[in-house]
């Protein structure tokens, strides 16, 4: 067991950051799920907000994806396919039961990946360990892409809030 | 998961280990801490009401530290479980522990919604074999 909050090997760093890569397919996949699962007249009422909302969220989440896979290949490791995070997506999903579900959902995945990427800079900033890759540029990229997810979650919650 | 969760999961497999409350000695060694951090961290969670702790036999969950015990090592299962069944890491028991520190329950929600857990998790936990006893299974079969 580890107590110390801090990523202190390219190993753990690769781990890491696949699961980012899992993350951004799951969220991916749930949004295109989501938009799927809606019965046609439910559909129709999706306001088109929501829709808008969850096709830049699939698009958004590809973005990060590529931009994480670059840093993993440059660490020598592999992320497990979009098709494969999808084929289990699908084998768990339940459906949410309406547009506030859905919504719910949305925040949820961006709210839980800007903990992700927030917790992984903190770990990345305690460890004075050094990396096979370029620091500044893997902090450049969790920055930035946090503050995405951070701009995610304050673009769902306004559609929320608009909603009531 | 922070230190305290970390602490409380501990305590929670070392009474389980010892079938009564958790000594310090086995808590540095599932922690890899002294006992003097040991020592210290229960006179937080005592002052938290988290944990109870009597001289010379140790320390017990209260029912609050029982059931951030119990989520705890839900989360860690998740970890374990995500990590063989999606990533297929063989190590998967060092990999979770040095990962657990880093991974939120929230984090760990979401993975766990593309994994299959057993609904009895985290009781089919076994502290001796650090992973769930199906896991154990499940690797030992493929």
């Amino acid at each position: 067991m580890s107590l110390g909050q801090r990523v202190s090997s390219d190993h753990q760093l690769a781990r890491l950051l696949q699961i980012g890569v899992v993350l951004e397919e799951v969220v991916e996949s749930r949004a295109a799920h989501h938009l799927e699962s809606l019965p046609p007249d439910e559909r129709a009422a999706v306001d088109e907000a929501v829709r808008e909302l969850l096709v830049e969220a699939t698009e958004e989440s590809a973005d990060h994806r590529e931009r994480l896979e670059a840093l993993i290949d440059d660490l020598d490791a592999e992320t497990v396919a979009y098709e494969e995070i999808n084929a289990l997506v699908d084998a768990q999903y339940g459906p949410p039961e309406d547009t506030d579900g859905v919504l719910y959902d949305q925040l949820a995945n961006e709210e839980t990946a800007y903990k992700f990427y927030d917790d992984l800079i903190e770990a990345v900033e305690a460890s004075d360990a050094e990396y096979a890759i370029d620091r500044d540029r893997l902090l450049e990229t969790l920055y930035e892409i946090r503050e995405e997810e951070k701009e995610g979650v304050e673009d769902v919650t306004e559609i929320m809030e608009y909603r009531v | 998961m922070n230190t305290a969760d970390q602490y409380l999961k501990a305590i929670y497999l070392a009474q389980r280990i010892e079938e009564g409350p958790a000594s310090t000695g086995t808590l540095a060694d599932l922690l890899e801490v002294s006992p003097a951090s040991v020592n210290e961290m229960i006179g937080k969670l005592e002052d938290r009401g988290l944990v109870e702790h009597e001289k010379y036999k140790g320390a017990s969950l209260t029912n609050e530290g029982l059931e951030r015990a119990h989520d705890a090592l839900q989360t860690y299962c998740i970890i374990e479980r995500f990590l063989t069944n999606v990533l297929e890491v063989e190590e998967f028991r060092e990999e979770a522990r040095t990962l657990e520190s880093v991974i939120d329950d929230t984090v760990a929600d979401r993975l766990d919604t593309i994994i299959d857990r057993p609904e009895e998790c985290p009781d089919c936990f076994d502290p001796e074999a650090d992973c769930c006893e199906r896991l154990e299974a499940e690797t030992r079969a493929n």
